[in-house]
This record gives C-alpha cells, sequence and structure tokens, in this order.
C-alpha cells in the first residue's frame, strides 16, 4: 500500500498517510503528532490566559479603577482560571509528552488504543469550544472563578452554563487519555521492562492516569448537578430548597485536589527525568521515588477539605484534613531530597534543560512549605482567600508544572523536532522569566499576610507598593516568556537541523530511536535488561 | 494477541445473572417502600453493590480474569468507599 511504504525509514513529520495537509494531523492517530496537537493547541490558549492575567495585574498596578471595572475583572480572572487549570495545567504535561514519550519510553509502537487517543483530543477542542461560547453568548461571561462555586454559581446572571458544560466534556477527554495510559504501561512494556525498570516519568504518568480515571467523574457529575441546579432548581446546594452548599465543595474538590497532583506528578517526573541526565549520574532511590509517586496519588484523594477550612466543617473533619495534608508532604519532601542527593558528587552538565529543573526545585519548595502554612487550621483561617493563596498555588501550578513544562520542552525538543534550539536565548528566556515569576508572585506572600483578599480589583493604599513590584513583575515574566517562545518556534521552524539520537547523553529508550522519531518509533521492539538509569559506565570512564 | 484465551460465558449463566438483577431491581424498588431512618441510603446502596458485582464479574467477565484485575477493581471500590467515608465524617459530627 502506498500509504504505509517507508514508515520504517521516514520520521513521524515527513510521513505521508491517508490524509495529508493538516487532515494528516488533526486525524492522524500518531500518538506523536497527537501529542503535538495537544502542545500547539496548549500554547495558544497558555498566550490567551497570559494576556489575560497580564491585564489583571496591570490593573492592579494601582488602587482604584485604571484599565477595567469589577465586572471585566470578575470574568478575567474566571476565564484565566478556566483555561489555565482545564485546557492548560489538567491536561498538560500527560497529553504533550505523555502522548509523544510514553509509548517510546517503555518501547512501544503507539498507545494501546490510538483511536481512543484522537477521540480524547477531539473531545478536548470540541470542550474548548463550548467553554469560548460561554464568552459570547447569553449573559456575558462567567464570573464565578474556575471554582464554580454555589449557590453563587446557579444565581449569577452570566453565562455559566457552556463554561461548566465545556469543563465536564474535557473531563472525558481526561478519562480516556488516563484509561489509554493505564492499559499502555500494563500490557505494552518492551520485554524485559519489568515495573521497576520503567522510567520514572511513565511511573508519574501511571499515578497520574488512575487519578484522572477514578477522580474526574466525580467533577463531571459535580458541574451536571450545578447544571440541574440551575436549570430545573432542584435544591442540591440551595440551602433554600434544603440544600447544602457545602456539599458541592466537598464534591468539586473531591477531584479538584487530586487534579492538583494530576499537574504535579508527571511534572516530578520530567525532572526525574532531567536530573540524572545532567548530572551524569543515576538516580538516587528510584524504588522510594517510585513508592512515593503512587503515595501522592493516594493520599493525594483524601486531603481536600484543606480548601474548606472556613466553609463551616466539623471540627473533627478539619483536624482530619489538617492531618491527612501534613502526610501528603513526605513524600514529596522524599522526592526533593533524592533529586538533590542525585545531584550531589554528580558531574553537572549546565544545559537549559538543567536550569529549568534547579528552578522547579526552587520554585516548588517555596510552594509545597507556604502550603503547609495554609494546611495548618490556625494560620488557614488568617490566610484563607487572600493574596498568600494565589501565590501559593501558582508557586506549585506554575512554578512546578509550568518549570517542569518549560523544563521538559527545552530537553525533549530536538528529539521531538529534530532541529535544536538556540542555548543562548533560551537561557536567557529562562533568566528574565525566574527573575519575573519570582518579582510576580513573592510580593503575594506579603500582601496576603497584611490581609490583602484575592479575586478583588481594588485595594487599600498601603499594599500600593508590593502590586507595583508584583505587576511589574508580570510584565518582566511576559518577556521572558516571548523570548523561550520566539525561540522555540523560530528553531522548530528553521533552527538548526539535527539527526543526533541522543544529544543528551540520556539512558532511556527514547535516546535510542531516531531522530525524529520514525512512525513506529522501533524498527525492533528493544529488549530492556537493566534499570533506566545506569551511569555506571560513565563513573568508570571518568575513573579511569 | 493471538495466545489470548478468551472465556465463553453459557447462556445459562448470563441468564442467570440477568434474572438476579432484575430480582434486585425489584428489590430496590421495594425497599423505597420500608421506612430504614437513616438506613435508606445504605439499604439501597448495598442493593446497587450488589448489582455491580454481578456485572463485573459475569457480564464483564471479571470472575474469569487473572487475579490482578479484580483486585484493582475492588481497590477502586475501596477508594470510593474511603472518600464516601471521609466525606461523612464532615457530616456526622457538625
Amino acid at each position: 500500500m502506498s500509504d504505509n511504504t517507508n514508515h520504517k525509514e521516514v520520521s513521524y513529520l515527513e510521513y505521508q498517510g491517508k490524509y495529508r495537509g493538516i487532515l494528516g494531523w488533526i486525524l492522524s492517530t500518531d500518538h506523536k503528532r497527537i501529542g503535538l496537537l495537544y502542545l500547539y493547541t496548549m500554547l495558544l490558549f497558555f498566550s490567551i490566559a497570559a494576556i489575560l492575567g497580564l491585564l489583571m495585574k496591570t490593573q492592579l498596578i494601582a488602587p482604584g479603577e485604571t484599565i477595567m471595572g469589577p465586572q471585566t475583572y470578575n470574568s478575567f480572572f474566571t476565564l484565566h482560571g478556566i483555561i489555565m487549570i482545564f485546557i492548560i495545567v489538567v491536561p498538560g504535561l500527560p497529553a504533550v509528552f505523555g502522548n509523544f514519550f510514553l509509548p517510546i519510553m517503555i518501547g512501544a509502537k503507539d498507545v494501546a488504543f490510538p483511536r481512543i487517543n484522537l477521540l480524547s483530543w477531539w473531545l478536548y477542542i470540541i470542550g474548548i469550544l463550548i467553554v469560548l461560547t460561554s464568552q459570547f453568548t447569553g449573559g456575558g461571561p462567567p464570573d464565578t472563578g474556575w471554582t464554580f462555586y454555589a449557590p453563587y454559581s446557579f444565581q449569577t446572571p452570566t453565562n455559566v452554563l457552556p463554561a461548566v458544560f465545556g469543563a465536564f466534556v474535557m473531563g472525558f477527554s481526561s478519562i480516556l487519555t488516563g484509561i489509554n495510559f493505564v492499559v499502555t504501561i500494563h500490557r505494552m512494556r518492551a520485554p524485559g521492562m519489568k515495573w521497576l525498570r520503567m522510567p520514572l516519568f511513565p511511573w508519574t504518568l501511571y499515578g497520574t492516569a488512575w487519578i484522572q480515571i477514578l477522580a474526574t467523574p466525580v467533577i463531571g457529575i459535580t458541574l451536571m448537578l450545578i447544571i440541574a441546579e440551575r436549570m430545573l432548581g432542584i435544591g442540591f446546594f440551595d440551602p433554600a430548597l434544603g440544600g447544602d452548599p457545602i456539599l458541592y465543595q466537598h464534591l468539586f474538590w473531591i477531584y479538584s485536589h487530586p487534579a492538583v497532583y494530576i499537574m504535579i506528578l508527571p511534572a516530578m517526573g520530567v525532572i526525574s527525568e532531567i536530573i540524572p541526565v545532567f548530572s551524569r549520574k543515576s538516580i538516587f532511590g528510584y524504588r522510594a521515588i517510585v513508592l512515593s509517586t503512587m503515595a501522592i496519588a493516594f493520599v493525594g484523594y483524601f486531603v481536600w477539605g484543606h480548601h474548606m477550612f472556613t466553609s463551616g466543617m466539623s471540627g473533627r473533619a478539619l483536624f482530619t484534613f489538617s492531618f491527612l495534608t501534613f502526610l501528603v508532604a513526605i513524600p514529596s519532601a522524599i522526592k526533593v531530597f533524592n533529586w538533590v542527593a542525585t545531584m550531589h558528587k554528580g558531574s553537572l552538565h549546565l544545559h537549559t534543560p538543567f536550569f529549568w529543573a534547579l528552578s522547579f526545585l526552587f520554585v516548588f519548595m517555596i510552594g509545597g512549605l507556604t502550603g503547609l502554612v495554609l494546611g495548618a487550621l490556625a494560620t488557614n483561617v488568617h490566610l484563607h482567600d487572600t493574596h498568600f493563596v494565589v501565590a501559593h498555588f501558582h508557586f506549585i501550578v506554575f512554578g512546578g508544572t509550568g518549570f517542569a513544562f518549560m523544563g521538559a520542552v527545552h530537553y525533549w525538543f530536538p528529539k521531538m523536532f529534530g532541529r535544536m534550539y538556540d542555548a543562548n536565548w533560551a537561557n536567557l528566556g529562562w533568566g528574565i522569566f525566574f527573575i519575573g515569576f519570582l518579582s510576580l508572585y513573592l510580593p503575594m506572600f506579603f500582601l496576603g499576610m497584611s490581609g490583602m483578599p484575592r479575586r478583588y480589583y481594588d485595594y487599600l493604599p498601603e499594599f500600593h507598593g508590593m502590586n507595583i513590584l508584583s505587576s511589574m513583575g508580570a510584565w518582566v515574566m511576559i518577556s521572558g516568556i516571548l523570548i523561550i517562545f520566539a525561540n522555540l518556534i523560530r528553531s522548530a521552524r528553521s533552527g538548526p537541523k539535527t539527526t543526533e539520537k541522543n544529544p543528551w547523553g540520556g539512558k532511556t529508550l527514547e535516546w535510542q530511536v531516531d531522530t525524529p522519531p520514525t512512525l513506529e518509533n522501533f524498527d525492533e521492539i528493544p529488549a530492556v535488561d537493566k534499570t533506566p538509569y545506569d551511569y555506571r559506565d560513565y563513573a568508570e570512564n571518568t575513573n579511569s | 494477541m493471538s495466545e489470548e484465551k478468551t472465556h465463553m460465558v453459557p447462556y445459562s449463566t448470563q441468564i442467570a445473572a440477568l434474572l438476579a438483577l432484575l430480582v434486585l431491581t425489584g428489590l430496590s424498588v421495594a425497599i423505597t417502600q420500608l421506612e430504614f431512618g437513616g438506613y435508606n441510603t445504605l439499604a439501597a446502596m448495598l442493593l446497587a453493590g450488589a448489582k455491580a458485582v454481578i456485572v463485573l464479574a459475569w457480564y464483564m467477565h471479571l470472575k474469569y480474569e487473572k487475579q490482578l484485575f479484580p483486585v484493582m477493581v475492588a481497590a477502586v471500590f475501596v477508594i470510593f468507599l474511603l472518600v464516601l467515608f471521609v466525606t461523612f465524617f464532615d457530616y456526622s459530627y457538625r
């Protein structure tokens, strides 16, 4: 057949299947092309959400109304949150790099269900389109925040229904991706790749996939209940009809806190890939990292109540959720210890992906430790719904997932595109981004501790100084993002070509296949006979 | 894969499972006429759980799979029950 000739030699970028041009991408069942479809979609929507964030910070550069009024501000932070959470960071690393690299890293030709994989992307796009309709139809853009808290979400005249339904549809995409990854990892590992010979990024995808399968249906049902409440007035959450608004918060966070681990676990996987490669050292405590991954995935199910400490839960529930929150910090700390121990006495190679990994450690530690401040019952009462919370979760979600995402792009870029980026521009972009990130979010901790509430378009004059610093930080950070994106986009289109299989000296299977990979990844499925980060040969050569 | 075996469930077993499901559905309807107080939900959940087990075991072939699969499905149910427990832990002590 003409449509599958040379598929063992031609790269996935050049391969001409049944469809050509744009159809060859949007109807492709190749896991690598689907990964890139997600990447391009996310780049577009990240840009939109980042601009919304920038405009919000510009509004906050001075007290009072500067560039927008309160209703616009409310709809901006709602759309910013919906895009960043449901379109970017929840699908994020699994959808882009999981799709692209999971099969290659475990020695498979594709995921277990390629057509379902494509369906996932289409559901994702349909969900996005539905969310977008909420901006331009009905009673105006939703103003509830991305959490859609009851009872406001079924009382506001704004257009909540499409936003909620869009998030519901995107949930199906997430579930299908999770099922695909679990089956792929169980059934399609290369001969000899026992569970404890599997690289750590696939391990984190495995933990993530289970959360996607088990937790996402809860948010789907919850969002349906909101729709039923708005349309039929049933009274699940409406106190006037005998409902309980706190029940909504329980149901919402039963999904949405594990969703934080959907975001952060694959990020930890990426960091676990980058650090041993650029330290030229076997990862310290492989088993401990695997166990802590699964422990985070499991314990992460039972900490959702820490979002509700001031909502009116019973005292015993407060104590229980606080205890469990402190418990989940332990496996996260184990990972950080293992990454640092891996670098200890390693031969550090300072390249762009490693800079991202190092800065990830820095911001993740700040985000994690401030999470404990919020997890403690007494301090939470003071800090709840202040800028401190906003700073904390941006350090975790943007600082954690975002930095790992950038690290992953720069780490796997040559493999994905068969071209190399300009390292000087990449490093400069990283530096400016990092400075901007800290300038933007660190002042928010102080603002929150001083009592500035979140989600307000205005503030008291005493908060002005820190807000100026924060707003200026936003502009610096966006400058860094522009440099990074311009460098990557230009390099993907016209950067120097490379066919080098292993530019970084990696040990996992993706560094043994062609650059860029062929359609089926491997000419022959490899046999695996050792652990994934075996750098003993490097140590022996260096010592001899 | 070609070396995999597929298990054929005889019609008699399928019909027996169907009958059991119908009986349990009838029971689900019947107990709505009874008043168990705070245990109404528990009774309904137990009957629904029994139906789910029948569907999983016979219609979804879990009974004939390797032990890993029932264990994993059971783990999912355990997590679900724990989530319910933790949620109602709040309501019980308010």
